[in-house]
């Protein structure tokens, strides 16, 4: 009986709280409402870095061998809280490494030289211009900001998977079954997801709204730039006027935002 | 009417109950991957769509061949269709209803499946696929209804039922148009990347939805007083011929443009399907028995005497749903994704699980598609279904 009546008073806090937040709530509902209507003010951290357009060069020379890769892979798995499952086809990754003749299908030929052949190049979702997958996704889940980074929002997806086929650099990978049991160490200040949901690389969009680089560029060494592609005085915009660069699949027309020198 | 479902002998309650056993025992292992998630399946990261979409794919098909006896009954005023276009709109509300299924089966947040509608995305091909499948399932359930009930009080169905048909006429080919766009707008995924999807799909679905047609047709001859008639099956059988013919046709247009223009990223999902590739053929032996199948049934067709001959005509209509079964429940939907965008081969195969809950959602769809004819049947018989025309219809 005490129990029930418990259970009862919880309810009815939450619904007190439920009707207290609404105004709240209104704002963010009119958001994405008529034009008429005033948009919420959000205000951003001062310190949060900015772009018209990010984007990301990686400089395959400084890289040796897959040693050099797997402390970037891991400050970005563990900073996500990447699980590390048992079963390979339920594997999740974020930011990888291959060979050049999966990373780069359409230019591969037998006589490439030795170093580019055994070379493991890091691959990572694009964050394109043009994004087959956000075209794809039926409930927005995945979407791509204003400052062209694609984000995913685990909450609403409903695991249809469809982005997963029409992405066609092989840079998504789904919860076949609850990842939290399988991650090392969780980092708080980042979610976990739950089974069922679709996920990728955000560009460390939580980071730069924070004033910090991703983390895969800080574990670079300076092998990985990232800055503002439309910015004709950034350091990638720099790095793209001096050096020869490559990008995956661009005769697909999506407008992969991750640049590579060789 | 459906009180005509509640009137039944042994074997029919007998049927229903085997069919509820299947469905229990399918539910149960739902629950476990409800639980678990879609690990369960055999799917992975490279193979991310598998059995149940590929089941899904197969039965938009058998749907939009429900079409085939209702487009000549209504357009072509072809009064022997009347007596069986009911069988093909009931048809077609069990098989939607199946792709329903499958498609919730295959969602890894289901309960989440209204977000498709709280936040409708035109620019999403699925969002448009959730809306001509339950178009199509209300505007049959809607005529097929209306008609069969019509028939049974012997007068002519109302007036607004007509335009109704008229649209459902239309809108069977749009369900396996919108299906087969699903696929073939993907950027990296050659095997699907043909305009030549959409008409394939519809062709192997004119064949494979009316050949199940006349074997439910020959059921129904054996196990009721109804006869659905000689001249309807061998209409249906005419039909068959032609669209698994073109379907093959269509086949051998995508073979020519794969392996003359020699693409890599076209021709590799071919070489894994039909040659194996990189030492993995898992689906070998199972493309060239539906070549076979095919080959074989369009064969038995056309040579008439063999047509005419409803016992060969059974047999035939068998192996061409099995042999359009196999093309697109099992290599149309996996061939596309090995190997993946990045030239890896990770094979699939349905584990025991998926073919389990697999299995329950076919079971539920032959327990609507028993509980519908069962009701039609019943319809028939009372207003005389024995006598060769039907003047209501």
């Amino acid at each position: 009986m005490g129990n029930s009546r418990r259970s009862f008073l919880k309810v009815a806090g939450i619904t007190a709280l439920g009707i207290g937040t609404k105004p709240v709530l209104d704002v963010f509902a009119s958001s994405g409402g008529n034009g008429a209507e005033p948009k919420p003010e959000v205000s951003q951290n001062e310190e949060a870095l900015t772009a018209k357009k990010w984007g990301m060069v990686i400089d395959t020379r400084k890289f040796n061998s897959a040693e050099d890769l797997d402390p970037i892979i891991e400050a970005c798995h563990k900073i996500h809280n990447v699980p590390e499952l048992p079963e390979p086809r339920h594997k999740i990754m974020w930011l990888w490494e291959d060979e050049y003749k999966h990373a780069f299908t359409h230019r591969e030929h037998e006589l490439v030289n030795d170093r580019i052949k055994h070379l493991p190049f890091l691959v990572l979702c694009n964050h394109c211009e043009k994004p087959a997958c956000v075209r794809a996704c039926p409930t927005k889940a995945t979407f791509k900001r204003d400052d062209g980074i694609v984000l995913m929002d685990f909450h609403r997806c409903i695991g249809c998977r469809f982005c997963m086929a029409a992405c066609p650099y092989g840079s998504r990978s789904f919860n076949f079954r609850d990842p939290r049991p399988f991650i090392k160490e969780e980092n708080k200040e980042f979610p976990t997801r739950m089974k069922g949901v679709v996920e990728k690389c955000n560009f460390c969009a939580e980071r730069l709204a924070v004033g910090k680089m991703p983390a895969c560029v800080e574990a670079s060494n300076g092998a990985i730039t990232f800055g503002d592609l439309d910015d004709s005085e950034s350091e990638v915009r720099e790095l793209l006027r001096t050096n020869y660069t490559i990008r995956r699949k661009p005769d697909l027309g999506a407008g992969p935002s991750v640049y590579y020198i060789v | 009417m459906l009180e005509l479902a509640l009137k039944g002998d042994k074997k029919y309650w007998g049927w229903v109950i085997a069919l509820l056993a299947v469905i229990g025992v399918a539910f149960a292992v739902y629950l476990k991957q409800l639980d678990f998630g879609l690990g369960i399946t055999g799917m992975s990261r490279d193979v991310s769509w598998g059995f149940y979409i590929a089941q899904f794919t197969f039965l938009v098909g058998v749907a939009a061949g429900g079409v085939m006896v209702v487009l000549p009954r209504y357009l072509h005023d072809y009064k022997a269709f009347g007596r069986i276009t009911i069988l093909g709109e009931f048809l077609a509300i069990a098989a939607v209803v199946m792709c329903l299924l499958f498609i919730i089966a295959d969602l890894g947040q289901p309960m989440r499946a209204f977000n498709v509608i709280l936040y409708p995305t035109p620019g999403s091909v699925l969002f448009w696929d959730m809306i001509v499948l339950n178009g199509y399932l209300l505007l049959n359930i809607v005529v097929g209804w209306n008609v069969l009930e019509a028939e049974r009080n012997n007068i002519h169905y109302a007036k607004w039922v007509k335009p109704l048909i008229i649209t459902s006429i239309i809108w069977a080919p749009a369900i396996h148009t919108v299906t087969a766009f699903l696929y073939c707008g993907l950027p990296g995924r050659g095997f699907w990347m043909t305009a030549i999807l959409a008409p394939r799909f519809l062709a192997s679905a004119f064949a494979a939805g009316p050949a199940l047609l006349i074997l439910l047709c020959l059921i129904i001859r054996k196990v009721t007083k109804f006869d659905p008639g000689k001249e309807q099956i061998q209409s249906l059988a005419k039909i068959v011929t032609y669209a698994i013919i073109i379907n093959v046709f269509f086949l051998l247009c995508e073979v020519f443009v794969v392996f003359y223009s020699r693409i890599p990223s076209h021709m590799s999902h071919m070489q894994y399907l039909f040659a194996g590739l990189h030492g993995h053929g898992a689906l070998v032996p199972w493309m060239w028995t539906s070549m076979a199948l095919m080959a074989t049934s369009i064969v038995l067709l056309v040579i008439p005497a063999a047509r005419k001959n409803e016992s060969i005509l059974a047999f035939t209509c068998v192996i061409l749903f099995i042999g359009t079964w196999i093309d697109k429940g099992m290599g149309m939907i996996s061939g596309g994704f090995v190997p993946n965008p990045l030239h890896h081969v990770t094979e699939y195969m349905p584990t025991l699980p998926e073919i389990l809950i697999t299995l329950g959602v076919y079971a539920t769809g032959l327990l609507i598609l028993t509980i519908l004819f069962k009701v039609a049947v019943g319809v028939k018989e009372e207003v005389g279904g024995l006598k060769d025309s039907c003047e209501s219809c």
